[in-house]
């Protein structure tokens, strides 16, 4: 998996539960330095916004920590719902499946690096 | 003429109901039939007013019910509670009002994914919700 993090979402989360993912997931981007997150929600049945916050959230302090979250997976139904609804998820990065969401980790952390490498020179 | 086809009752007391009351309302509306999209918003709608009712009142009771009109037939809930009432009913269908430290899309954004929505709260007595989507709706 390199430098990023799988967590795939097999159940319907009650909110004690939700709450406890956003935690623990932020404490292993801390505990192993990873440098993205990958959140495959297509077992994932019903995004209210209360999930709809935590997904947020979790982009948010993540991205604190210097990693990137990518939200894979999402069904259709879900994308329908979660639009009406109201919740436009602003600030996460989404992808079609796990195969695309971790490429566009990996673009934007070459981007990264390239940006290193450009503050380099600068300093020469 | 608006028709009962089935009555099914269930108590929220508790968070971790939440998930057997998404399953109930999805059995019933597998039972006539409602497509996936209108069964996400069925029961995304209905998450948001399960979820109100156990943080503003600490539980309530909901009516699961089959109806029928004409040709056409649909799930209707209704969410009761005795707890403390909405104050002002036109502020908690604004997009964004929250008196609790939510999003403020529970009530407004329920109300979009259905077809019928009803709200009815008495302060110091209780609120009650209902909503009611169509199969084709």
């Amino acid at each position: 998996m390199g430098p990023f993090l799988l967590v795939t979402i097999q159940i319907d989360l009650y909110d004690r539960l939700a709450l406890n993912l956003e935690a623990d997931l932020v404490q292993k981007v801390h505990q192993t330095g990873a440098r993205g997150v990958l959140i495959d929600i297509s077992a994932v049945s019903i995004v209210d916004s209360f999930m709809g916050r935590i997904l947020g959230n979790i982009a948010s302090m993540t991205r604190v920590l210097d990693a990137e979250t990518v939200v894979v997976g999402m069904q259709p139904a879900v994308a329908i719902t979660l639009i009406e609804l109201g919740l436009s998820l602003k600030g996460v990065h989404t992808a079609l499946d796990v195969e695309r969401g971790m490429a566009l980790l990996q673009t934007k952390l070459d981007l990264d690096y390239e940006m290193a490498d450009d503050d380099a020179d600068d300093i020469e | 003429m608006l028709m009962t086809l089935s009555k099914d009752s269930m108590s929220i007391t508790r968070e971790q109901d939440l998930v057997p009351f998404r399953n109930r309302v999805k059995e019933a509306a597998v039972k006539i039939g409602m497509g996936i999209v209108n069964q996400t918003k069925l029961i995304t709608a209905a998450s948001e007013l399960v979820r109100n009712m156990f943080r503003y009142a600490g539980g309530g009771e909901v009516l699961i019910e089959i109806v029928s009109k004409g040709r056409e037939s649909g799930v209707r809930l209704t969410f009761a509670d005795k707890g403390p009432g909405i104050a002002n009913l036109d502020l908690a269908m604004q997009d964004g009002y929250s008196t609790g430290k939510s999003l403020g899309l529970g009530l407004p954004g329920a109300k979009r994914l259905v077809n019928e929505f009803d709200l009815k709260s008495t302060v110091g007595q209780g609120t009650t919700v209902m909503i009611l989507k169509w199969k084709n709706g």
